[in-house]
This record gives C-alpha cells, structure tokens and sequence, in this order.
C-alpha cells in the first residue's frame, strides 16, 4: 500500500508488537505475574485433587482409626484427625471432587440457562424482552441463600440438588450481563451489515453477536466459580448439601466448627481451602477480563 | 503580520518517543520550527506523522509513556522542555492554551458552562466571584455565542457541537495567552460550522496578537488560513515555508502528492456527461420518514425527496448532520419502511418486501459503511468477513466460494496475505477495501455508500476514490455516495442532491449545482469548502467517467 497505510501500519504494528530480543531475564522476573500462577497452581492442585486423590494421600476418608480421634496436625497426619479418627487433610483431598462437582453443575445451570435467557431477551427485544428481564429482576429481589434454600426443600436434599439450586441462584446474573453484551454488540455496526448482505436472524446471532458478546461472560464464569464453591459450602454448612458422612468441605467445617476450643484446625483447614479456591478463581477471572479488555 | 523579532515560539530539534513495553520508540524526530507573533502556523500530516505528538510536546501534555528525548521548546525566551508539570501548570492557560479536538468530549458534562470557563480564571489568579461571572459572560460573548447569560448556566449537552468548540475556544483565550495550539479544532464539525470557527480563531488572533499552531490534517483549511506550512511525515518535517510558497511550488514529492490528493485544493475535471436514454437504476419518488418521539410526537426526518439515478452513475447525496441524509440512504438499503413515498431499484419496491423478499433484494444493493473500524467483526478474518454474504443464499462450493473471495479482494486491492488477518492488523485503508469488497462479492447492482472515505487520511481517501470509479468503470456499479464533503462530491459525482433539515433543497448534475445553485443554502455549503483561497495547485487529478452500461 502507500505511504499513509503503511503509518497505519506502523501504529498497528507498534502496538501488537511483543517485546522479543531486547527483554532481559530480569525484566521477565520483575514482570512475572506472580499472583496470578499462583492462582492457577492453587486451581490445578484441586482439580488433580479431584482426579487422583489416591496420589495426595493414603488414608480412608471415611474410615477412622479407632483411638486415633482429634489427634493434632503431625506428620503421620499432615492436617490432624477429627472426632471419629479420620484423617483431615485426607477428607479435604477426597472432598474437593464433591465440592468442585457440585461447583461445576451449578455454575453449569447458570450459565446456560441466564445465557441463554440473556441472549434471547437481548436479541428479540420488545414485549418479550421485558417479560424476561422482569422475571429476572424478582429472581435477583429474593435474597440468595433464601432463594437457593426454598429451591433445596422443594427438590429434596442432595449434593446435585444443591448445586441446581445454587444455579438458580446465578441464573440472574448471567441473564443481565448476558442481554446487556448482546444489546452492545447487537446495535454495532457490522451487525447490521451482516443482516445487510442477506444474514439471517439466527445466522447473524450465532456468527456474530454470540462470539462477540461472550467474552466478558467467560470473566464472569470464572468469578462465578468461586462464588458458587462458597454457597455450596454454606449450604452443607447448613446441612442441606451432601448428607455426612461424604467429605464435602462445607461439612468439614460445620462438624469442626463443635471443637473449635480444642481442634481449631478442623475448621480452619477446609475453610482455608475455600478461601484460596474462591480467591483463585476471582484471580484468574480477573486476568480473563484484563487480556480481553486489551484484545478488544 | 506584526512578526516581532523574537518568536513565540521556537521547537528547536526535537525528538518525542514512546515506550511500549519495554520498547521505544521516536515518533518525532528533529523537528524544528519557529512561531511569530500574530502568525497562524498550521502543522499539516495524516494519521501518525507526530503532529499531534508535536503539538502535545509544546504544551507539556505528552501521554504518560512518552517522553521528550532532546531538543528545545523556546517559550517566549525560556526553555520549557525540562520543565516540572507543576512549573508548567503555571504556563498552561495564560500563557499557551490548547483547543482540544473533540468538543463532544472536551467539557465536563456536570458542570456548566459557567463554571468551567470561571474555572480557568480562577485558577490563575485571585478574581472576585462577580468580576469572573461578568467576565465569564464577556468571554461567551466574544465567541459568538448567542444568548451568553443563558449559555452560562447550560449544561454541555444542552449546546451543539459549535458551541461547545465556541466554549472551547472561550477558555482558550480567556487569559489571552502568547500561543494557541488548535488540535484539529474543526475536524468534527460540519462545514459550514468549521467555517465558522476557524474565522473566529482568525478574528481573535488579529484582535490580540496571538499565534495560533493549527494542527490539520486538511490541506485546505491549512492552505485558507496559516502564514506558514509545516509538511510532517513519519514524524520528519518534508517541508515549512511560506502556505502560498509551499502551495504554489511544493518541493517535496510528499508535499504535492499530499496536494494532488486533497480533493478540495485539486480543480477537478467535469465528468463526461451522462448521455440520455439510460435506464435508472434507482428511482425515489416523495421519500417521506417519520420517527415517533418518546414523548408521542412524531418527528419528520425525511420530507418529500424525490431522485432518480441512471445505471452506472453516481449520485452524490449531501447535507450536514441532522440533514436526513442518512435517513434517506437506510431507506434504500431496506433498513426502514418508508412512511411514505416509493423506492424503486430494478424490479423490487423496497417499501411493500417482506422479510423473505428483503433478502433476494439484499444481493441488488449493498451498503458500504463509514466507520471501517466499526463495521467488521473484530473477531472474524478478513477472509470469513469477505465470504459471509456467499453463505446467505443458495449453497456455494468452498473451492467456488475461495476462488471469488481471491477474486474480489484482487479486484480492490487486497494482498492475499491479508486474507487470514483479523481486522485490527489492518490499517484504515485497507478495511475500507474488505468493506468494499464484502458489498461487491454478492455482485450488486447498486452500492450504496455512507460517507465511506471520511474517516480516512486524504491519500487513502484519494486511493479508495480511484478504487470506486475504476469499479464502476468495470462493473457498471450504480453508486450512491453519501457525503458532507462537496470537494468529493465535485470529484466524483454525476448527480447530487443537497438536503437540509430533511428537505431537498437542490438536485440536478454536479455541474448545474456547484455553477447555479438555487438555493441559499447550497451556495453556502460550496463557499465553506476550505482551500477556496488557492483554486488550484497546478496538479490536477485525473477524472473520472461514468461507467459502461451492463
């Protein structure tokens, strides 16, 4: 091209342009993202939890040693032992594929269900626009715990009843930052030159307005993660998750939390595995927007 | 001029970088000038020539990873390029002050206007609350605007366009600053409106002796009101002298192509008249929109607009924002029912289709849009941009579809090599070829362009102009061109209808328009054209004619 598209091309150029060469060791080491690969190494340790817990540890977590009960962290018992005997750290590693299963499936029925709400409701627009969004808005209106609690006793306890509900509960979320992206990108202009060169209505959403309109969806996935491993825990908390004798974190530390004065550790381990998957999560949500911010 | 011995300014040498990463890189290099007293200097380039980075150096006000390298920046005798942003906070304002590009964006949307030009004498020195409101409404006042008192007491998104750059220019000159840097102070502005503005910054500067470096990218406003020219490119000055000197006889090849592409500075060529007896491609008849209002009212966009185009000609449709004339151009693309009044191209009465007419008809016109950035998906390749509309109607085969993919984007332009680029990796001008080679891969009869080169530097511009004709020539392409920019027009057009307030105020061959317009209105528009002050570099363009009947 000529000499005015090839400035452009310089500014293109200049920005996308990765430092190569010039960027010494110490430059990589003082920008590292430390936080965040940690994050990352939090959430892959789970996730290995969840696959081979026989790799972590060789205890039963359900079968206790008999006088072996409330025994303090040691290095037989990296986390220490609860009333029963069982080994603590043990629990923990055999309990992550219920609370992260769980987190999954709700996060699961949330994303599709208020996507899919979203999607349509920002698309079509009109009356039928309205009459979603104001359902959603109840569903946001009624308190969280409230609402995933009521959802809990009509269905019946359960670890996959938990996380239905737990997902109903996120439904509302998805839905608006769902519809709101679509309404964005839905009045773009190439939008409107793809139903120009003959697209139709679901051509155009799922080539263009989808692709465009998920990326801050896939940060708040991310967040809602986290936010949903929380509520489960709080719902076994609770009692109304995964009946005893699973390991599920949040009955973890509900039968803990009786000899908080003597064995604080039962309590603090599991909660302290919450806190770092949760944190992890909002992490790495974090970095999905920020690259995505810089992409767009 | 009343040129004093010493100028106001003197850039001597300078060198402006910016950091990416962990890379620099200079933008500016060596640029020396001088500004006079009472001068107008305008700093002329295209999209990252490093005019605006000069402009930016002067005042201090570099973004946060750039960096002035050497050089000197001479402020009425001192030496201001190493200075603090504190000590030059105290310059700022009262003694160089900046008329920043974008009105819309330049003015705090919470406060008044009031407020925010008593601001700036406020901070500058102790003024009494009554002093500043009398000299607030002395300054709106000066600039033209009318009803100061009220103006005053508005909000900025209660004002137009011109009166918010009027308020711009208003705290510009509030402290009668030694030196005015004007960032492309019209460029978002309607011509008439520039017009305006840029004799009100004429008539202050006359009145207080102040030097003005008017940042442009338009040769013609350059050309009708700076003493001096300064020609960037990449950063390096081309060439400065004396406007008429540098108009008259360029030195640089970069000056007169920069010349030969302004559409406004080149005396166009008539186009070979269209002969009679060519069907239309086109014919409106008592176009009539209306938009219904929030508050139940209905508001008439478009009213009574009637034109025919015959095939393979342009017709030119001008106005200013609000004209309608972007209302009249969705009509015919099929993206509004008319309310009245007919819209015929070829077989299909665009007004009574049904959704499944609408998309056979949607092969006949194609719209080309005026943002190349704002129209392609930033996610697809320009090779699956290009493709789509092939994947609306019957099935292509892939080895047919890529073969008239490869085709079109030769035919604009396109190095293959671009085909599997995403559209950010693309330069302006070349998006604006995918655009144009989406709309042509369909094969329409009519394309329909919305300001299409607007937003591109005058040599792209010039080239994408090159680009349209020569495709009509081949293709036989009806066009209709939407534009507010009459030199263009001039250049390309064949027919041309002129709108204001949704009313056609003109219509008939660019010839009869531009020498006898009938009304007011359009005589206006033709005067605003900048560069009237030098008819013609002696470099014309080469023009264009209608394309053959197919």
């Amino acid at each position: 091209m000529t000499t005015a598209d090839t400035f452009s091309d310089l500014d293109t150029g200049k920005r996308s342009k990765r430092a190569g060469t010039s960027r010494s060791l110490a430059s990589i080491l003082l920008n590292f993202p430390y936080g965040l690969a940690l994050a990352w190494l939090v959430i892959a340790t789970v996730l290995l939890w969840t696959l081979v817990p026989g790799l972590f540890t060789a205890y039963d977590p359900l079968q206790g040693v008999p006088g072996g009960q409330l025994k303090a962290p040691s290095a037989a018992h990296l986390l220490g032992t609860d009333s029963l005997g069982r080994d603590l750290f043990s629990r923990i590693v055999h309990g992550a594929v219920h609370s992260l299963s769980g987190a999954i499936a709700a996060v699961g029925v949330g994303l599709v269900v208020g996507t899919g709400l979203g999607l349509f409701a920002g698309s079509v627009r009109g009356r039928v626009d309205e009459i979603i969004m104001r359902f959603v808005d109840v569903l946001l209106s009624i308190p969280t715990l409230l609402l995933s609690l009521s959802i809990i006793i009509l269905l019946g306890f359960g670890t996959i009843n938990a996380a239905i509900a737990v997902g109903a509960t996120a439904i509302a979320g998805f839905a608006r930052l769902m519809r709101s992206e679509v309404v964005r990108v839905r009045n773009a202009e190439f939008v409107e030159a793809a139903f120009g060169s003959g697209g139709t209505f679901g051509k155009v959403l799922w080539r263009h307005i989808l692709p465009n309109s998920l990326t801050s969806v896939v940060a708040y996935t991310a967040v809602q993660f986290g936010w949903a491993i929380l509520q489960i825990s709080t719902l076994g908390f609770l009692g109304y998750g995964a009946p005893p004798p699973t390991p599920e974190w949040g009955l973890l530390i509900a039968e803990g939390r009786n000899y908080l004065a003597t064995a604080w550790w039962l309590t603090a381990a599991p909660g302290l595995v919450v806190v770092a998957v949760v944190l992890s999560a909002n992490r790495i949500s974090q970095s999905i927007g920020k690259t995505n911010g810089r992409s767009a | 001029m009343s040129a004093s011995d010493k100028p106001v300014l003197e850039v001597r040498d300078l060198n402006v970088s910016y950091s990416q990463r962990d890379i620099r890189s200079t933008v500016v290099h060596g640029v020396s000038f001088s500004v006079n007293a009472g001068e107008v200097v305008a700093l002329v380039g295209e999209s990252g020539s490093g005019k605006t980075s000069t402009a930016q150096a002067v005042i201090g006000l570099l973004a946060e990873n750039g960096r002035i390298e050497s050089g000197a920046i001479v402020l009425n005798g001192e030496d201001i390029s190493r200075w603090s942003n504190a000590r030059l906070r105290n310059i700022r304002g009262a003694v160089v002050s900046l008329v920043p590009q974008d009105p819309g964006n330049s003015l705090n949307p919470v406060a008044t206007i009031g407020e925010q030009v008593r601001e700036i004498l406020s901070i500058h020195g102790r003024i009494s609350r009554r002093e500043a409101d009398r000299r607030v409404i002395e300054l709106l006042t000066h600039v033209g605007l009318s009803e100061p008192e009220l103006r005053a007491k508005q909000y900025p998104h209660e004002l137009s366009g011109g009166m918010k750059q009027r308020v711009l220019i208003a705290i510009a000159i509030a402290l009668r600053p030694a030196l005015i840097i004007a960032d492309e102070p019209t460029s978002a502005l309607d011509v008439t409106v520039q017009r305006r503005i840029l004799d009100l910054i004429d008539d202050l500067r006359r009145q207080y002796g102040t030097a003005v470096l008017l940042v442009t990218h338009d040769l013609g406003v350059a050309a009708d009101r700076s003493d001096k020219i300064i020609v960037l490119q990449g950063g390096r000055i081309q060439e400065q002298g004396k406007t008429a000197d540098v108009l008259a006889a360029p030195q640089s090849a970069y000056t007169r192509k920069l010349l030969s592409d302004a559409p406004s500075l080149a005396a166009a060529k008539p186009r070979a008249p269209i002969e009679p007896g060519r069907p239309a491609a086109l014919t409106i008849s008592n176009l009539v929109q209306d938009f219904n209002l929030p508050s139940g009212k209905t508001f008439r966009a478009v009213d009574d607009i009637s034109f025919t185009v015959p095939r393979g000609t342009t017709h030119a449709v001008v106005g200013e924002s609000g004209s309608g004339k972007t209302t009249t151009i969705r009509a015919i693309a099929g993206f509004q029912k008319p309310t009245g009044g007919q819209i015929r191209i070829g077989d299909f009465d665009v007004g009574s289709l049904n959704s499944k007419d609408l998309r056979q008809f949607r092969r006949k016109v194609q719209l080309v849009y005026q943002n190349p950035w704002a129209s392609l998906d930033p996610r697809q390749t320009v090779r699956a941009i290009i493709e789509e509309p092939l994947l609306n109607f019957e099935p292509v085969a892939r080895e047919e579809r890529d073969r008239r993919v490869a085709a079109i984007a030769d035919r604009v332009g396109l190095p293959t090599t671009l085909l599997s680029r995403l559209p950010h990796a693309l330069s302006g001008g070349q998006r604006q070829r995918v655009a144009i080679a989406r709309a042509l891969v369909l094969e329409p009869e009519v394309v329909v362009l919305d300001e299409a080169v607007s937003a591109l530097d005058v040599t792209v511009q010039a080239q994408i102009l090159d680009l349209l004709a020569e495709l009509q020539r081949d293709l036989g392409l009806t066009y209709v061109f939407v534009s507010h920019d009459l030199a263009v027009v001039r250049q390309i057009a064949d027919t041309v209808s002129v709108l204001h307030n949704g009313r056609q105020v003109d219509y008939g061959t660019v010839e009869q328009v531009f020498s006898a317009a009938s009304s007011d209105y359009t005589r206006e528009l033709i005067d605003a054209i900048p560069g009237a002050k030098f008819p013609h570099a002696d470099i014309s363009r080469h023009a264009f004619s209608a394309g053959p009947l197919s």
